[in-house]
């Protein structure tokens, strides 16, 4: 095997790729072959590196130099002057905030120094298309050791002595989970890995298969073996192509060193895996509906029980694992439970991966342990909002979850203290938000999201959360009496309450704690018809101060011819006219327009 | 795959290639590699500095470039640091000296000082 001198780590995640992290491999590749350095430089796409709002990302090692924001036209510079000579190119290094210096080398970033690695820990540092740097990294042990040292029982003790608990969001112990479908006689059982992210601003799982799709290939055998299932299934959603592609490769490789497929490791144990690709049906992350989308019908939920460890795939005993779930597996089968239970709280093992997003400076990808406070994710990794805002609330779970505010900045994060607040952990979705954002408008984001994907099977769900969304519409609108507030409040819980599943039992979550922490935010909506954060346009109006020079500007650039006035003196705005499209007050160069 | 030992025999294998990802090591090898160097033959030097390092499976000692160290005529130049010891410069190396210098220096933590600066400007 050829040994390399000098390897350059270029991020191949989907968030960087759409910056032309692409374009910038094969340009390394073109320039390094000009300078007949082709058998001295390693050039590798990895996974996420996680500093998604930096990227793209490439690192250079041995000296591990971190180039943020990296551009085709530098990747030259860096070869001629770096790879060439041995002069790191200190003006493209990525620069932390909080020092004067740029960083040399990645363990000084900020960003990673309170954070703890274990479902990402090969992201970004591996090649997720070449096996053999898996391998490198223990890759298989896992499934070897299982295989050759340990029964079904012992496995399934393991997992569960280790604490860890579901990551897809309820959070319930894997192990025991396991252990249901375990003794179920079946002539087929099957493990299915629930890789259909869609909770909007959410990508842990996402980055999980671009990264280290072995990880997940392999927990999905062991999680066979443990309970006797020959046949495993990926429900990936078709919109993540780069994990589909990078799934396919890593399936392909590991049947071609037989650690899939016939008598792994001379066991007599068989595991096949297939890829099934879902459309993007949000319902189709609820298992029952996942199921029934692999087996071709229409994705959609049914009642618990019969549970799927009974009755599940084509009504053969199966589990369903999240994918992050899956990527801990082999790490805790090689460390032990007790490494496993060192990190995190007593009742929540382990880390959790977020995607963090919205009003933060940096913007990506996190793993910490359970029990790291919001304060920490949010300001010590995140770097807090942009442009000097104040924080005002993260929303936490996506559509099923919540809004916590700057009170519970110092709540440790675990499973039950989420719940407890209103909120829930989710799949890891992070969405910070300042000042300027409204939260009735948020929960209306939220709600509109959940309406159009209820699959339609039961009422509450399909018929309240469209009544929320009305009252949610009339209360942006400034048009909702204080009833209204009671009848969307009543109305949450019923279909909290009488939901078939996980879709609509938790979609009122967005509005109750918004109505909880916020009330006044609604009231002042429904009472003064006004909103605070100047987001809903309904309740807005533009009006011209006496700032104005009356340069004609805004009076030539309003496009429904809204705004009079002479040349030199006072403009004014017809409300009637207005569309509050803001045109006006971006062009005036006094700040003579305000938003009232 | 039939066994966790051919599994255990391609990850060690792999793992050379890997080893250049880890950033802790304590050891570091630093090959002059401006114009001067390069012209005076480091490339070569540096590659096989490289190759024995893995070839040894050296976990600990890093092997980096850097630009100019100053003293051209002396090229090319090979520098080893190593915690709570003084630098040692070694000067007009070649690919067989970089290999006594990792078997003697590296491995056996005996400086050779046949090829240091100070035996040379003697």
């Amino acid at each position: 095997m050829a040994i390399f001198r000098s390897h350059v780590l270029i991020c191949g995640g989907t968030g960087c790729t759409s910056s032309k992290s692409d374009q910038i491999k094969k340009r390394f590749e073109e320039k390094v072959k000009e300078v007949n350095l082709e058998n001295e430089i390693q050039i590798v796409s990895t996974g996420c590196f996680g500093l998604c709002e930096e990227g793209p990302i490439v690192i250079v090692y041995p000296e591990g130099s971190f180039y943020s924001r990296m551009t085709i036209d530098r990747v030259d510079e860096i070869v001629d002057e770096h790879l060439v000579k041995g002069r790191i190119v200190k003006k493209y290094l990525y620069e932390d905030g909080s020092k004067d210096d740029k960083l040399k080398s990645l363990g000084e970033v900020d960003f990673y120094k309170k954070q703890l690695r274990v479902a990402l820990r090969n992201c970004g540092v591996i090649d997720p298309e070449n096996i053999n740097e898996y391998i490198a990294r223990d890759g298989y042990m896992a499934l070897g050791k299982v295989l050759t040292e340990m029964t079904p029982e012992e496995v399934i003790k393991l997992v569960k002595d280790s604490g860890l608990k579901g990551r897809g969001g309820a959070g319930f112990s894997t192990g025991m989970k396991w252990s249901f479908a375990a003794p179920n006689k079946a002539d087929q059982k099957y493990v299915i890995c629930n890789a259909d992210e869609g909770d909007p601003g959410a990508f842990m799982d996402r980055s999980v298969l671009e990264g280290d799709p072995h990880a997940v290939l392999e927990a999905m055998a062991i999680a066979g073996y443990a309970i006797g299932a020959t046949k495993g299934f990926i429900y990936v959603r078709a919109e993540y192509p780069i994990a589909v592609h990078r799934l396919e490769i890593a399936i392909g490789q590991a049947k071609e060193l037989g650690l899939l497929g016939k008598n792994i490791f001379g066991s007599g144990f068989d595991f096949d895996l297939e890829i099934r690709l879902g459309a993007g049906a949000f319902v189709c992350g609820e298992e029952t509906a996942l199921m029934q989308s692999i087996e071709g019908k229409r994705g959609m939920s049914r009642n618990k029980p019969p549970f799927p460890a009974n009755k599940g795939l084509w009504g053969k005993p199966t589990i369903i694992n999240n994918v992050e779930t899956l990527a801990n597996i082999p790490q805790i089968i090689n460390n032990g439970a007790d490494w496993f239970r060192s990190f995190g709280t007593e009742k929540s093992a382990g880390t959790k991966v977020f995607a963090l997003g919205g009003k933060i400076n940096n913007t990506g990808l996190v793993e910490v342990p359970m029990g790291t406070t919001l304060r920490e994710v949010i300001y010590d990794i995140g770097g807090g909002c942009p442009n000097g805002k104040a924080f005002k609330a993260v929303q936490t779970g996506g559509p099923s979850g919540g809004c916590l505010t700057a009170d519970h900045l110092d709540t440790p994060i675990d499973y039950d203290n989420l719940i407890a607040l209103g909120s829930m952990m989710g799949s890891g979705g992070m969405i910070v938000m300042d000042e300027d954002n409204c939260m009735v408008d948020i929960a209306r984001f939220f709600l509109d999201f959940t309406v159009d994907e209820s699959c339609g099977k039961c009422t509450p769900c399909r018929e309240g959360t469209k009544r929320m969304l009305e009252i949610l519409d009339k209360i942006t609108e400034g048009k909702a009496t204080m009833e209204d507030l009671d009848k969307l409040e009543s109305l949450a819980r019923n279909i909290k309450e009488t939901s078939l599943c996980g879709l609509g039992q938790t979609a009122p979550n967005p509005v109750l704690s918004t109505m909880k922490y916020f009330r006044d935010e609604y009231e002042a909506h429904v009472k003064d018809h006004r909103c605070p954060s100047g987001v809903c346009q309904a309740l807005l109006s533009y009006v011209i101060t006496m700032n104005c020079k009356g340069c004609t500007k805004c009076a030539r650039l309003c496009p429904v011819g809204a705004i009079e006035g002479k040349v030199k003196e006072l403009h004014t705005i017809d409300q009637s006219k207005c569309i509050k499209c803001g045109a006006c007050m971006d062009a005036c160069s006094f700040n003579a327009i305000i938003k009232k | 795959m039939k066994s966790l030992d051919e599994l255990k025999k391609l990850r060690d294998e792999s793992l050379k290639n890997m080893e250049m990802r880890d950033t802790g090591k304590e050891i570091r090898v630093v090959v002059g590699m401006a114009t001067c160097g390069i012209a005076a033959g480091a490339r070569p030097v540096l590659s096989s500095l490289v190759e024995e390092v893995a070839k040894r499976n050296l976990k600990n000692v890093q092997v980096v470039q850097t630009g100019c160290i100053g003293m051209c005529i002396y090229e090319p130049i090979v520098e080893v640091y190593a915690p709570d010891k003084e630098k040692v410069t070694y000067v007009h190396i070649d690919e067989e000296k970089a290999k006594r210098i990792i078997a003697e220096h590296i491995v056996n933590g005996n400086v050779v000082n046949e090829y240091t600066i100070g035996a040379v400007e003697k």
